[in-house]
Parts: structure tokens; sequence; C-alpha cells
């Protein structure tokens, strides 16, 4: 927007109403005072209708106790903790739902994108079929489709209990089963770290650390000399052998948590519970679908003559993908697989609807229980707004790390 | 040829064949079933291990999955009893299951239309004619007057709808929106969101490629925090703190709500894929237009815009995909779209068996599928359509 001095065509200074930048003030300040006299109404009705509940805004009701218990936890927690602290933990759960997912859903895409362009007829038509029929389903109703599936053929709880006990009649020396699988979830021993422990963790640190030196140090070798040392072999060892070592050195500090049938329910031991499970398979499988598109669009988008090259150098097909194929397909990939990220972490909120206590099903509690609608959505907002960020940051700087350095 | 070469031209070359090789066989027949297998099931040892193993899958769950759906599924029925084994009270021999399209084919008219009142149901089917009749010429390219068709649809049928639907005036009975339900809410709440989100998207678009820096800052701001966060928290936000934002003593109907929420969602994903179609057009677009004399709405309205949004079709149905299967999202804020009444219908009594849950999700998925399916095929079509348009 040009023009400080436009002239009509005598000459003369044209009205100030036909001046650009002049116009462009006075749509700014319209659009000032149009949005600030929304969220000045908002803002006022809101404090009288509290006003008339007898309520006021603030976040001093999060050191409250909470009074409700929830089916998962990842740190302490009990009906007499705080909503912080009820909110924490279903932040948590959001962040553990989003991260095995975002895993799952990223090795199960690969493997469908790379099938849908196999040669082989049939898993080329399989891998299609999983696409169309889960990219075109609302992940709601794959929730619901797995808590129903996976309940109907999990055995009933009350059926392994009867079994147990009529065992432990005939031959008293029978104790629980370690791991119990039911409709109430999947139970297994949950380890328990003795203060000698620490070691192993170290150990294992020290093993990741030197894995990372000898991959590193194994690419220099081989840009020197054209012969790779066993890299991949040497890592796993040192990742596996190490902390064991130091484990059974240490007297293996360790002791676990089982399991015990109780006369109701099942009580100790770890518990995966059946809304994890529906939550976590349907948002895998469901943004596989989109993963495997994206992962099927970028290889698709790297031109033939690197197969061709790859071919004629006499790469094998599998170290061609590796190597040539995957790390090219990845620029293009990259920016709509954050997208498929985010909105997998976005989806998890459906946890709502399967009962998983995530934030917004814990929030939504609260928010029936204490009425704090403005404060208990706004939480929501910044959580998830802030999740958002940090992923896209980090994708962009992987984006960046990843894309065509040009010399 | 080698009986050719004199014997001096053979020691200046290095090496040459001086025999024939033994003739090869002629290769196999590329086109017969046998080949065809060989090449597309088995061309390799690890392709042939997975072809097994998916074969093996295959024959142990489709037969099953075949039997449960058609072949053991009750086709008929009054109540629970035609679909509950004996010991659960009903008429089937014991470990039987199977789908009970008894119960979708029971409850049918409420999947559709969920509680409206029976005696006013043309309405709605009425509504669902004259929306399939405006719509079909508007898909079908060489269909003329698409101009018209498009006013028709976004303009004529809301109001037609609007009057229809909710009664009230010339003798029809008010039926409230607590009433609505099934796929004719789903249906709703789609064509609102996109008929809403498309004007606000372009003006959202424009918004954020704007030179005014408050204008540009409004929009970024709304985009990407509505982009930043679950729809289901907009829901929520809709749901709960719109009546708390309206004078007090207004009150604002739940359904109207939930338009709200989706409209608002849907805009921020509209706005985003229509930028794209602005940033898509060449810059010598906007320069002709500016040197032409054009003011910003004219440049915008009759060179950029329609060029930009036949650009980004194939985004725009995407989004409207997307959208269609995120209104099962209102059932959380107690809706009853088609997965609401589906789900709703599990807890009555009279269908009341172990296989009425999976029989109802199997329904939904396939109504949301085929709609889904549907579009996203249209899609493609239109893609390639547009494609050739590039090409000539």
């Amino acid at each position: 927007m040009a023009s400080a001095d436009a002239r009509d065509g005598d000459g003369r200074r044209a009205s100030l109403l036909y001046d650009p930048s002049v116009r462009a003030y006075a749509y700014q300040a319209l659009t000032v005072l149009v949005v600030g006299w929304l969220i000045w109404q908002a803002w006022s009705n809101a404090a009288e209708n509290l006003a008339r509940a007898n309520m006021t805004a603030g976040f001093g009701f999060l050191s409250g106790r909470a009074g409700f218990d929830l089916g998962q936890a990842l740190m302490a927690y009990s009906s007499d903790s705080t909503f912080a602290r009820a909110l924490t933990v279903g932040l948590l759960n959001t962040l553990l739902v989003g991260v095995l997912g975002i895993i799952t859903a990223t090795i199960v895409g690969l493997l469908i994108g790379i099938g849908r362009l196999s040669k082989n007829w049939l898993i080329a038509r399989l891998c299609t079929i999983y696409v169309e029929l889960f990219r075109n389903i609302p992940p709601l109703l794959v929730i619901f489709f797995w808590y129903k599936g996976v309940l109907s053929i999990l055995p009933d709880f009350r059926a392994i209990r009867a079994g147990v006990e009529q065992a432990k009649a005939a031959d008293p020396s029978v104790g629980d089963p370690l791991f119990i699988i039911s409709n109430r979830g999947i139970s297994f021993p949950a380890p328990i770290f003795q203060p000698g422990f620490g070691a192993v963790w170290i150990a294992l640190a020290a093993a990741v650390l030197g894995a990372i030196g000898f991959t590193l140090w194994a690419n220099k070798v081989q840009a020197a000399t054209g012969k790779r040392p066993p890299a991949l072999l040497v890592s796993v060892a040192l990742i596996v052998l190490l902390p064991l070592a130091v484990f059974f050195a240490a007297g293996q500090p360790i002791a676990f948590d089982y399991p015990v049938l109780g006369r109701f329910n099942l009580s100790g031991g770890g518990l995966i519970s059946p809304e994890f499970l529906s939550l976590y398979l349907a948002l895998s499988l469901y943004t596989a679908s989109f993963i495997a598109e994206i992962v099927r669009a970028g290889i698709r988008g790297v031109p033939s003559g690197q197969f061709e090259a790859c071919s004629a150098l006499g790469v094998r097909s599998d170290r061609a993908m590796r190597l040539v194929i995957l790390p090219q397909a990845m620029r293009i990939i990259i920016p709509p697989l954050t997208s498929q990220y985010l909105n997998l972490i976005k989806n998890s909120s459906l946890a709502v609807a399967a009962g998983y206590p995530d934030l917004v099903q814990v929030g939504n509690t609260i928010l029936n229980q204490s009425g704090r609608a403005i404060e208990v959505i706004a939480i929501w907002m910044i959580v998830y707004v802030t999740i958002s960020l940090v992923t896209s940051v980090f994708m962009n700087w992987f984006n960046a790390r990843m894309a065509l350095r040009e010399r | 040829m080698t009986e050719s070469l004199s014997p001096n031209m053979t020691t200046e070359l290095g090496y040459v064949r001086q025999t024939f090789l033994p003739q090869q066989p002629a290769p196999k027949a590329k086109s017969t079933t046998l080949s065809w297998i060989r090449d597309n099931l088995f061309p390799s040892v690890g392709n042939s291990i997975l072809t097994l193993i998916a074969l093996a899958l295959l024959v142990r769950y489709l037969p099953g999955l075949i039997d449960w759906l058609f072949v053991s599924a009750q086709w008929t029925g009054t109540d629970r009893a035609a679909c509950a084994t004996a010991v659960q009270g009903g008429v089937r021999p014991d470990g039987w299951s199977g789908a009970c399209w008894a119960y979708v084919g029971d409850r049918f008219q409420q999947f559709m239309i969920g509680s409206y009142p029976r005696s006013e149901a043309w309405r709605p089917y009425l509504v669902a004619a004259l929306f399939v009749a405006l719509l079909v010429p508007l898909l079908i390219p060489s269909v003329p007057r698409k101009g018209l068709n498009a006013l028709l649809m976004l303009v004529a049928l809301p109001i037609v709808a609007y009057i229809l639907l909710l009664g009230g005036v010339f003798g029809l009975e008010h039926v409230e929106t607590a009433l609505w339900g099934g796929l004719m809410v789903t249906l709703i709440i789609s064509f609102v969101g996109i008929a809403v989100s498309l004007p606000v998207g372009v003006l959202l678009a424009l918004g954020r490629r704007s030179t005014m820096p408050i204008v540009k800052t409004f929009c970024v701001l709304f985009i990407e925090f509505i982009r930043g966060v679950p729809l289901i928290t907009v829901l929520f936000m809709a749901s709960v703190l719109l009546p708390l934002f309206l004078e007090p003593g207004d009150t604002i109907d739940k359904f109207l709500r939930a338009l709200v929420g989706v409209s608002i969602f849907a805009s921020a994903y509209m706005a985003e894929v229509i930028r794209g179609g602005l940033q898509a057009i060449p810059k010598g677009q906007y320069e002709g237009a500016d040197s032409l004399g054009l003011n910003y709405f004219h440049k915008m309205g009759f060179v950029i815009l329609p060029q930009a949004i036949k650009l980004v079709i194939p985004g725009i149905v995407n989004t409207f995909i997307g959208m269609f299967k995120d209104t099962s999202l209102v059932s959380i804020i107690s809706m009853f779209d088609l997965l609401g009444v589906v789900k709703n219908s599990f807890s009555d009594a009279t269908w009341l068996t172990p296989v009425t849950p999976m029989t109802g999700l199997v329904f939904a998925g396939f109504v949301f599928w085929m709609f889904c399916f549907g579009m996203s095929r249209y899609s493609g079509f239109i893609e390639r359509r547009l494609d050739k348009g590039h090409k000539r």
C-alpha cells in the first residue's frame, strides 16, 4: 500500500477516504473495536453470571480435595489428593497414550505404506483395504469398537477367579497366576526397584552413550576405509549385557508386586486397563492409516531413477529402500507427519468417551463436580496449545535437519 | 558374425567369442494364471512367506467374519428374543453369535431421524430428498447452471430446511431440536459446518495474508489457537462457556451451541486449506489485477479466489470428510448424532443382547464409511479432472 500522496486527475490531493494507508488504519481500528467489544461483552456477562451463581473465577480451587478416584495413575494419587494433582495425573496419562500411540502408529503406518507399494498383489490389496477401511471411519467409533471388541474377546474375570479357586482347593500349593488377562484388563507383576537399582540405571545410560559413541566411530571408519565395523551388533550387546551384568553384580535389587485375586476385584501388581487398551489401539490403528498414505506419497515422490540407479549399482532392494529411498522420502513425509502426530495427541482427548482418565476426562469430572467451567477449559486449552507448539517446534527442528542441504 | 572376423583382429581385441551360445528356451508365457500367481504372489522367498502368512490369516478369520455378518446373522424379529441364546432368554441355540440385523431394521427410523415425531417424519425425508435433488446435479460436471444450483443449495435449501424441520410456521407443528437425532443431525451439522466454514475460512485466510498487522495477528492467533486444541474442548467451550458469555437470562439452544462449536473449528482448518491455494497463485495474477485498477475486493473476488479455490477443491473435500467424521464427537456433549443414537440404543431393554452393540457399531461404521469413501472417491475424480485441465 504505497501512494502516500494520492492525487486525483487535476493534481489536487485526493480525499483521505481514498488513501489506502488511511483505509488500512480505519479497518484495523474497526477490527480492534469489534473484537474488543465482543470480548468485553463476554467478560462482563460471564462476571455477572458468575456473581448470580455466587461463584468467583480463579484457580484457587485447584488446591482443594479432589474426592474422586482415577482408574490409572502414573504417580501417587488417592481421592484425598488435590485437584491440581488429579489434573497432573490426567496430563501424564494423555502423554503416555500419546507417545505410545505415536510410536505404534509410525511403525504400523510405515509398514502398511510400504506394503501398499509392494509388488506382492495380496499384500498390496490387504494394505489398501486397511487404509480405506480405517481412515473413513470416525476415531470415536473405532474406540467404541475396540472397547466392545476387546471386552468381548477377553475372558470374564469371575470365571477366571472361579477356576483359580478350584485349582487352589485341589492343590493348596498353587498360588495366584502371575499374569491375569480378563475383562478387567491385563494384570502383571509390577517391579519395585530396591535402593541398589540406581546402579543399573547408570549402567544403562552408560551403555546407551557407549553405543552412540561406537556408532559414530563406526561411521567414521566406514567413511575412511569403506568397511563398517558391526555397529548394530556391538550396540545391542552393550545395551543388553552391561546393565544385566551390573544387575547381577548388585545382587538383583528388584522385587515384584504380584497381582492378587481378591473376592470382588484384582489388587496389587500392574494393570493395563481395557479403557487404555481400546483408546491406544484405536488411536494407533486410525492414525496409522493416515501415516501409511503419507509414507506412500513420500516414496512415490522420490524419482524412479533413484531406484533404477540403485539396481544398476547392485544395491539390494531392502538396502536401497533404507539407505537411498527412505532418507529422500523423509523430506516429503515429515511435514504432514507432524500434523498427524498432533492429530493423534489431540484425538487422545476422545478418552472421555472410553472412560480413560486423561486430561479431558479428569477435567470433565472436575467441571461437573465443582462447576469451574472457565478455569478447567482454560487449563485444557493452555495445555493442548503448549503440547502442539512443543511438538511442532521439535518436528520443525527435525525437518530442518533432514532437509536437503544444497552445496 | 564371428566367422567374418579375420584372425589378426581377434588378437587385437582382448576376447571374442568364437561360438554361438546354446539356444535359450522361449520365455514362459506372461499371461497365464499360473505365471500371474508366480509373479504377483511368489516372486521371492520373502514375499512367498508374506503371502502364505496373509493367506493363513485370511483363511483363519475371513470365514468367521462372513459367517458372523451374514450366515449366522438374524435378519428378522421384533425383540431381543430373536438375537439371544436360550440361556440369555432367547430362541437361538447355545453358543450362537451373529449380527442382529433385525435390531437395525427395527430401529432404522430412529437411526435416521432420532426421536423426531413419527407423524412428522415426512419433513426430514422431504428435506433429504431436496438435498439429494440439488446435490447430484451439482456434483456432475457436465450439468449446466452451476451458479444457480449452488445458490439454491447454499441459500434456498437452508431456509426451506429450517422452516420444514423446526416448524412453528405455516401450520407446521413445532419440533424442538432436543428431539432431533440420528443421521439427520450428523448431516445437518456437517452441512452447516461447511456452509459457514467456507466464507469464514476465506475471510480468515485473506486476513492472514493481509498487510495490516493487527488484522493479520488476530487471524493468525485465532487459526493457530483453534488448530492447536482438540475439537472436544471447543465443543465443551461452546456448550458450557457460551451460555456463560451471554446476557444473564438469555439461553441458547443446545443444538445451536454444537453448530457454533463445529463451525468455529472447521473455519480454522478451512482457512489453512484456502491459504494454501492463495499461496499457489503466481504473483503475476495479483499484479495483473492491480495494474487493471481493480480494487482489493474485485481483485480477490474475480481474479484470485476463483483460481485459488479451484486449486484446493481436493483439500476442501478432505476437510469436509474430516468434519463429517468429527461430528460424531457431539455425542460426547450429549447430542444424538448417528453414533450417539446407536450407542444410546445399546441400553434399550427391547434389544438388550450381547451381540447388539457390535451390530450397531458395524452398521454405524458402514454408514460413515460409505459417506466418507464416496467423498474421497469424488475428490479423487475432481483432482484428476483438474489435473487434465492443467496439462492441456
